[in-house]
């Protein structure tokens, strides 16, 4: 286990009219290290999405530095970042974003294609990974042929296939029913985590937090928990 | 990653059939329109094109086209002959008339008389009867959409007999002509009979049709007629132009023409650029997302690019074949006779539907790079 990612002193701060801003963000300092599920929780408001965009390299902070693997991810120019992006982080979204008209397999290997890779190796690896996640025999639907938990697979199958050293989760159970959410994270932890990458969930989904590695709370724009446990509220 | 776009695109049959649909139909209404267009002009030029044996029509300079005319005496044919470099000169009588038929019903026509001995003046084909049957007294040879006008489908026309201006004359012929602008009923006869047949005023003598010698061009040709005779002179060509021209600064054709050629431009614009802008909108989570996990601005515009590409190019297709198919379906109409799609109407509407995919396409694409990857997270 290692520092993945090291935050520092992030401040985020969105213009509300010409003059006066909103700060999200107070000077967040964090690391996230390898080798664990790192959950980001807190009420809706708090900033843990912000923060977890500014970690994810597509949000610029207003103040702070955000380093992954020793990359200083906003010293980079846009075509750097979005390459790092896609050479080293993983996306789950919470309403998975899969494109409709492609298949499973198609839809898996998306950062395949955007990095170049002919259609028909990207269908074959996207299958193999849709194999590793169980749902080999769905790898021909359409999202909306396939059930929720189904499309969350596919959506983690399109996180892991490039085999990032981040994997970035939002809400990813959210859109689930308890038991098909359990199973998800039961699957996240046990082919996402490895000791090389670091996984970071933001969630509120606290039927999940017993899964985790460490929680970390955050409210206000503040850290106010990060430890193995539960905060004391929850 | 165009597979992709492409595929995002026909994944989406209803949005794809409106898309295809506005630039099918702009495109439609824009190259039919313009051939109507450019065809019912063409038509001001169709009688002195179809006159392929002389290269110079010589009339009173105060003449415009063949339609508006002053008279000469019919002296200016010497005149004409004694030029050099003319190898023949023929008279040519245009006149109004009015036809009684068989049944009895009046119609306006236009009377068109030929030289006697070369019958330089007559269209060029024949629908039905010989050249030569002209020559039998009363003879008239009718144009093959006034014969449908005047004549029921079941009526014999070749035998008929009319009365022109109270004389007696007599169908003999149907020539095959491409039908002028002003759509009258065409009366062929010869110069001497039209003489008879036209009103009687001094001078009668409407054009006189010019062949030049092998030693000089018809433009030579037209400034020595000029300056020897102080007739007007003007090669078929330019006297052909003439005609078109007079159509276009005289009537409100062009700026109707226009109006509905820049309608379907605004029509296939709002159509193409709403469908493509709410198809866009519908994806715009997909591109986010897609733009969060690494893909490029400019492989999304690529990508917008191949998606407007695309439909451009289909629809362009499938208007163009429908205006085309229009035309050859109708040939056998008379108001569509002779009607073509010249070569420059396809391109022009190419360019006309390359301006409005790159303007909807712009249109989409600004709101697809104005996606900030984060907003996926929201």
């Amino acid at each position: 286990m290692s520092v993945g990612i090291a935050v520092e002193n992030i401040v985020k701060e969105f213009p509300i009219t010409k003059e006066e801003s909103i700060r999200v963000l107070h000077g967040i300092d964090l690391e996230i290290n390898t080798g664990e599920l790192t959950y980001l929780i807190g009420e809706s408001g708090s900033g843990k999405t912000t923060l977890i965009s500014i970690i994810a390299g597509i949000l610029f902070p207003t103040e702070g530095r955000v380093n992954i693997f020793g990359t200083d991810i906003y010293d980079l120019t846009d075509t750097e970042l979005v390459n790092f992006r896609l050479d080293n982080i993983g996306f789950i979204f919470q309403q998975y974003n899969l494109l409709p008209a492609l298949t499973a397999a198609e839809n898996a290997a998306v950062p395949l294609y955007a990095n170049g890779i002919a259609r028909e190796e990207g269908v074959e690896r996207g299958k193999a990974i849709l194999d590793a996640l169980n749902i080999a025999d769905q790898c021909e639907k359409l999202p909306r042929q396939l059930s929720g938990g189904q499309q969350q697979r596919v959506a983690i199958a399109r996180a892991l296939i490039h085999e990032p050293r981040i994997v970035v989760c939002d809400e990813p159970t959210a859109a689930l029913d308890a038991g098909s959410g359990r199973r998800v994270m039961d699957l996240l932890r046990e082919v996402a985590l490895a000791p090389d990458r670091a996984v970071i969930i933001v969630t509120h989904d606290n039927r999940v937090f017993d899964l985790a590695d460490r929680i970390i709370e955050i409210e206000d724009g503040r850290i106010t928990h990060d430890g193995k446990e539960l905060p004391d509220a929850h | 990653m165009g597979w992709i776009a492409l595929r995002m695109l026909t994944g989406d049959r209803v949005k794809l059939i409106g898309l295809l649909f506005g630039v099918a139909f702009s495109t439609l209404l824009i190259s039919q329109q313009l051939t109507i267009f450019v065809n019912l002009i063409m038509r001001g030029a169709v009688a002195v094109q179809e006159v392929s044996t002389a290269d110079v029509w010589v009339m009173d300079p105060s003449s415009r086209t063949i339609d508006v005319f002053a008279p000469m005496p019919s002296t200016a044919l010497e005149r004409v002959r004694g030029v050099d470099g003319v190898a023949y000169a023929s008279p040519m009588l245009r006149s109004n008339a009015v036809v009684r038929t068989p049944s009895g019903d009046l119609e306006g026509v236009n009377i068109v008389g030929v030289d006697d001995a070369t019958l330089i003046g007559l269209p060029r084909r024949m629908a039905e009867g010989d050249r030569q049957a002209l020559a039998e007294p009363d003879s008239v040879f009718i144009d093959d959409t006034g014969s449908r006008k005047l004549f029921a489908e079941d009526e014999q026309v070749i035998g008929t007999r009319l009365e022109l201006n109270d004389q007696r004359a007599v169908i003999r012929g149907i020539a095959d002509a491409v039908p002028t602008f002003t759509s009258q009923v065409i009366l062929y006869t010869r110069y001497s009979n039209a003489l008879r047949y036209a009103p009687g005023t001094r001078n009668r003598l409407s054009f006189v049709l010019v062949r030049s010698d092998s030693d000089h061009t018809p433009e030579e040709l037209v400034a020595a007629i000029e300056s020897e005779t102080g007739l007007r002179a003007r090669t078929a060509e330019d006297f052909a132009n003439d005609g078109l021209w007079f159509i276009i600064e005289n009537t409100g054709i062009p700026v109707n023409f226009g109006i509905t050629v820049v309608l379907g431009f605004i029509v296939g614009v709002a159509i193409v650029g709403l469908t493509f802008t709410l198809f866009i909108r519908d994806n715009i989570k997909q591109f986010g997302a897609l733009k969060a996990i690494g893909v490029t601005n400019a492989k999304i515009r690529s990508m917008v690019a191949i998606q407007a590409g695309f439909v451009g190019l289909v629809g362009y297709g499938i208007g163009i074949f429908v205006a085309e198919m229009f035309f050859i379906l109708n040939s056998g109409v008379d108001t569509f006779k002779g009607f073509y799609m010249p070569w420059q109407i396809p391109l022009l509407t190419a360019v006309v539907t390359l301006v409005m995919i790159m303007l909807t396409g712009f249109l989409a694409l600004r709101s697809v790079l104005k996606t900030e990857p984060a907003e996926v997270f929201r």
